[in-house]
């Protein structure tokens, strides 16, 4: 590592995680994870939250961090799971369902790509005592995929299919993530948009806008779409 | 004549690979921006990609498990004989997706639109997208798959000739920015712009120009080449690097595809491909050897070509190695 990457401090985070250890969690921290996690997205959420499934017994005491993602797995002839990698999907389309995701599962910890929005973290995460953990380039499977030591369990699999199934994983140095969200709500992502919005302007001076103008769409370069 | 099976396992081999190694090029390009980019954040998503790559290809799995939507181009000598004909193509393109899916393994990501349902297999309704392309005097099959993302990064407009260069300027910094807060693009990528055509076909040039292009390979119209060198520059300039943040580290490299289009319009499109750009070509000789490279030579002179006629051996004396 060069002196700049060595700016970033390093955290192990032990899963189920204690609200002591989120308290230390600063946004841009790197987090490695030891314990379980598991993975739970739309078909997961749809199944408990809309269809009234209940938790598989044991899940809130084994694991309180919800991993936004799908694996490369793939089922062997006698019944035991290849993973190959695991990569994480774009939060910002669960946010309707985690105020109450939060309520029933106990998640304290949020792992995905993109973050989720300010308002998101500081009406639904704080109150829970949650943090938002996300991905690094969102490509780091392969790295990913070393720190899963094995399949604990796999739930709905026939019904949900491999990519929305819910997985329960064994994780050793699992990671690299980043801290967006703290327990205050504070966000990275949000922060470095900021600082990036600061020089569109020049970037895009003198190109005028184009004759057609489409319906809907906004000249404000500092929205975000999510 | 080169048999059906052999079509197969070149494809299954393809697709293996795609998945694993990242190709030299990208890497290379990479590389160059960990050295050039200040941000510390944007530097250490650059240093993570690079040990990924690294742990992919001596691990032996995916280096992103997002397999986006794994699909074929397939390029045919025109006096290539293939004994299953096209439709046994297609079917051993459809065979190798669904056993590289559980071998590699890959995330079966292909869903009914609709119903949601997952055959587990990447394989259903038009998937894996199969693009057929031909090369005169040349009597060997090609096949190249592409892994790329599927969700962010892309956007289409209708722009008209008085947009100018500024219109093309002004919507590739729209796309670059609007999918690059965050990182949903996944940048730093290679990044496609069609130009012309109908509007689907533009959408199609953009999409092969960043997924079938190699970094550092220029367009051979010089002024289209130095179009691109200055929207690579322009999207560097933004001040967005890896996952949104502070950076320099935004276009590995632009690549221009354009194709004659409607007298009054200009229909424009944008791709970035993935952090992890994969891809991977073999050629199936006549003789049923299989040579794997990272280069698909998708855009050969003959794809590119303008006149009514084609005279192949002038031609293609022309044509690159």
């Amino acid at each position: 590592m060069d002196g700049r990457s060595a700016e970033l401090a390093q955290v192990d985070l032990r899963i189920p995680a204690a609200p002591e250890d989120l308290e230390k969690l600063a946004p841009g921290n790197v987090v490695y994870l030891d314990g379980m996690v598991y993975t739970a997205r739309e078909g997961v959420y749809r199944k408990v939250l809309e269809e009234g499934a209940p938790l598989p017994d044991g899940l809130a005491a084994a694991s309180n961090a919800n991993f936004h993602c799908s694996p490369a797995a793939a089922r062997e002839p006698d019944g035991t799971f290849n993973v190959g990698g695991v990569t994480a999907t774009a939060s910002f389309r669960f946010s309707k369902w985690m105020p109450r995701w939060f309520e029933v599962s106990g998640a304290k910890v949020v792992i995905g790509k993109g973050g989720m929005s300010g308002p998101d973290y500081r009406e639904h995460f704080v109150p829970a005592g949650a943090v938002y953990l996300t991905t690094v380039g969102y490509g780091t499977g392969a790295l990913l995929g070393r720190g899963i030591r094995r399949v604990h369990d796999v739930h709905w699999l026939d019904e949900l299919g491999i990519a929305q199934a819910m997985w329960v994983f064994e994780v050793e140095r699992f990671g690299p993530f980043l801290v967006d969200s703290d327990l205050a709500g504070n966000s990275l992502f949000e922060e470095q948009g900021r600082l990036v919005n600061e020089n569109l302007d020049r970037v895009y001076a003198g190109l005028r806008p184009p004759a057609l103008r489409r319906y809907g769409e906004t000249d404000d370069r500092e929205e975000e779409l999510i | 004549m080169i048999g059906n099976e052999i079509i197969e396992q070149a494809a299954y081999e393809v697709m293996c690979k795609a998945a694993i190694d990242i190709p030299d090029d990208y890497l290379g390009g990479i590389k160059g921006m960990v050295q050039r980019e200040e941000g510390t954040l944007s530097c250490f998503v650059l240093r993570s990609m690079v040990e990924n790559y690294e742990a992919a290809s001596t691990d032996r799995r995916p280096m992103c498990a997002d397999t986006g939507l794994p699909r074929y181009y397939v390029k045919v000598g025109n006096e290539a004989r293939i004994g299953g004909g096209f439709v046994g193509v297609e079917r051993a393109l459809r065979s190798a997706t669904a056993r590289a899916t559980h071998d590699v393994p890959l995330r079966p990501n292909r869903v009914h639109p609709l119903w949601r349902t997952d055959h587990d297999n990447n394989v259903g309704i038009n998937a894996p997208e199969i693009e057929w392309s031909f090369e005169p005097d040349a009597d060997w099959v090609e096949i190249t798959t592409v892994h790329k993302g599927g969700l962010f990064g892309t956007d289409y407009r209708m722009l008209f000739p008085g947009d100018g260069i500024d219109g093309i300027k002004r919507f590739y910094l729209d796309t670059l920015v609007a999918f690059g807060k965050r990182g949903l693009a996944c940048q730093p990528a290679i990044v496609g712009v069609g130009l012309g055509g109908s509007k689907d076909v533009s959408m199609v040039l953009g999409k092969q120009a960043a997924c079938l292009r190699t970094v550092g390979d220029r367009h051979p119209d010089p002024r289209i080449a130095a179009l691109e060198l200055e929207l690579k520059a322009l999207g560097n300039d933004i001040g967005m690097g890896a996952m949104g943040f502070v950076g320099s580290s935004m276009v590995i490299d632009c690549h221009i595809e354009v194709g004659h289009t409607h007298t009054g319009g200009m229909p424009m499109s944008v791709h970035t491909f993935c952090l992890s750009s994969r891809r991977a070509t073999a050629r199936v000789g006549a003789d049923g050897t299989i040579e794997p490279r990272t280069d698909p030579r998708w855009f050969t002179p003959y794809m590119r070509r303008e006149t009514v006629e084609w005279t192949s051996e002038a031609q293609s004396a022309r044509k690159s190695p």
